[in-house]
């Protein structure tokens, strides 16, 4: 498949560059421990939002570098001039993104093992899900098209970090203000949240099934729109 | 069938109109040289036959195929090697040849072959598992050069692909193109180096500004400029030459005339006259250059 040669490429070319490294597991890890030092809060309440978050920022790390990568490195032209369409492209950094976040998200589940916890399985479907979802998202923020990847990063620094504020990480939705409750439900990592809280014995603001079915429409949605998208932006890149 | 048709190609950037309508049919194992000057068009040429970008108007077919509504079997057939473009820097020559090879569909045992084939022929194979990364220009050329032939194409694009090269390099792949071309394979060549078009194409065509001026033979080309010689003359010190069609060129002038004797004789006269020294005075047949420069200022 000529997606997954693509996702090799992605793999072998972006998983180590440092700024996929610092934004997408140093600073979350240091946000988070931040937020945890000095606090007395439930262990069960701390691993969800960990997982949220690991999963959350790992998935939106690679996918968002790679096309102003590709464009400052003049690469990209040689890409395009295979054949292979644009959405086959966007696939293969889909799923190179959505492994990282996968790889990620072992360590806070081995961390949760080691710690006495066994969370409801459900959170694995609800991984998958979520770092397709997440990738996805991650391919909007590089649809200006720029050869910067520092542009990029910023763009996309811009939304990850309001976006956990407002998802239920460190604050349950429940306890928000009407207006946070609002502004929480069009972040698709609220819905996330929502199922690693589940799956850590907490008692979740919507039913599962209905956290999983928006999700995948967030997901069906970033897809379309990415690719659309990126038809044009990646021309401008050349 | 043709290798390459191009009808009433346009192109526009914003305010800047790049293709005005360009046509041209380009034969089956022939080398279609493309020249022009900076801007005149011909990335943008390459680029709409090889599916990257897609004309505003106009149609083109390569081996057959609709650039616009066959992009994907058009570019199956062809190999590329884009003007200013690279291997991936932190993969190795051959994870970026495998690269492109996947991309391409080819089996896994038939890209091997072809790869260490490829290496081979190109001298990088004993650097084949080195990053590109580390390599020399000359060296990530060839690199780009193997890429572009894994899949064995029927049509090569080739947009300037010896530009900022040394010698050895160059003359190297000039070889390899005119390999390539005994196995009728098809060669669209653009170059801004006059001899390299002039030794290797069997075809030139030349752009200004978005139009084609003129397509023709190299030796057709160079008659064109009349049953002209040159004469090229430099003088000892600084010396205005005012004789009719003479041209500063460097440090010397060049006068194109049908009547050479009579031209040499002003030529001398003048040195006299102003006591000017002539340290070399040569006549020679116009250059693929001549020919271009002239077709251009005819172009306004
Ligand atoms: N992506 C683009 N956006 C805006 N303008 C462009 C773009 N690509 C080309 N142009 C413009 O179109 C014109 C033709 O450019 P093109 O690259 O085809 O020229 P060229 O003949 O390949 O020149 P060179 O010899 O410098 O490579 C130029 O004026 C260029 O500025
Ligand atoms: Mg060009």
């Amino acid at each position: 498949m000529k997606c997954l040669a693509i996702a090799k490429k992605d793999i072998m070319m972006y998983y180590l560059k440092g700024p996929v490294v610092i934004f997408g597991i140093l600073l979350p890890l240091f946000l988070f421990l931040a937020f945890w030092i000095g606090r007395d809060l439930p262990l069960n309440f701390l691993m969800a939002g960990l997982i949220s978050m690991t999963v959350f920022f790992a998935s939106t790390s690679v996918s968002p570098v790679i096309a102003p990568w590709e464009g400052q490195m003049r690469t990209l032209e040689r890409l395009l001039a295979c054949p292979v369409s644009t959405s086959t492209i966007i696939f293969g950094d889909i799923i190179a993104s959505l492994s990282f976040g996968i790889c990620m998200s072992f360590i806070p589940l081995l961390l949760a093992f080691c710690l006495g916890f066994t969370p409801n399985p459900v959170i694995i479907p609800a991984i998958l899900l979520a770092t397709f979802c997440f990738s996805c998202l991650g391919l909007l923020f590089s649809a200006y098209p720029t050869n910067l990847p520092s542009t990029v990063m910023m763009i996309s620094s811009l939304v990850r970090f309001p976006l956990i504020f407002v998802s239920g990480i460190f604050i349950p939705v429940q306890e928000l203000p009407a207006w946070g409750k609002v502004v929480s439900m069009i972040s698709p990592l609220t819905y996330f949240t929502d199922i690693a809280r589940d799956s850590f014995g907490m008692s979740p603001f919507l039913p599962i099934y209905l956290d999983f079915i928006i999700l995948a429409g967030f997901s069906i949605g970033f897809l379309v729109l990415a690719i659309k998208l990126h038809e044009h932006a990646l021309l401008r890149r050349l | 069938m043709m290798a390459i048709e191009a009808e009433d190609l346009k192109k526009r950037f914003g305010d800047v109109e790049a293709l005005k309508g360009v046509s041209f049919k380009v034969k089956r194992g022939e080398i279609f040289g493309f020249l022009g000057p900076n801007g005149a068009g011909k990335t943008t040429t390459v680029r709409i036959l090889t599916g990257i970008i897609k004309p505003d108007f106009g149609k083109a077919r390569v081996n057959g195929y609709d650039v616009v509504e066959e992009t994907l079997k058009a570019k199956e057939s062809i190999g590329v090697l884009p003007e200013v473009s690279n291997a991936y820097p932190d993969l190795t020559a051959w994870q970026n040849i495998m690269l492109i090879a996947s991309l391409y569909g080819m089996r896994k045992r038939d890209a091997e072959a072809r790869a260490n084939e490829l290496l081979k022929e190109f001298g990088i194979y004993e650097r084949k598992d080195a990053k590109v990364r580390g390599f020399s220009k000359g060296m990530k050329q060839r690199l780009m050069l193997c890429m572009a032939l894994i899949s064995d194409p029927e049509i090569l694009f080739l947009d300037e692909p010896t530009s900022g090269l040394d010698v050895q390099s160059a003359r190297m792949i000039r070889e390899k193109i005119l390999e390539i071309a005994n196995e009728r394979k098809t060669v669209f060549l653009t170059s801004h180096n006059m001899d390299e078009v002039n030794m290797m194409c069997d075809r030139i065509a030349i752009i200004n500004r978005g139009k084609i001026v003129t397509i023709d033979t190299p030796e057709r080309l160079k008659s064109r400029v009349g049953g002209s010689v040159a004469i090229e003359v430099s003088f000892g010190g600084k010396v205005e030459l005012n004789i009719e069609n003479a041209e500063k060129v460097g440090d010397k002038y060049v006068i194109y005339t049908t009547d050479p004797y009579k031209t040499i004789c002003e030529v001398v006269d003048f040195a006299r006259k102003s006591s000017a020294e002539i340290v070399s005075i040569n006549t020679r047949t116009p250059t693929l250059e001549d020919a271009f420069l002239k077709l251009l200022e005819a172009e306004g």
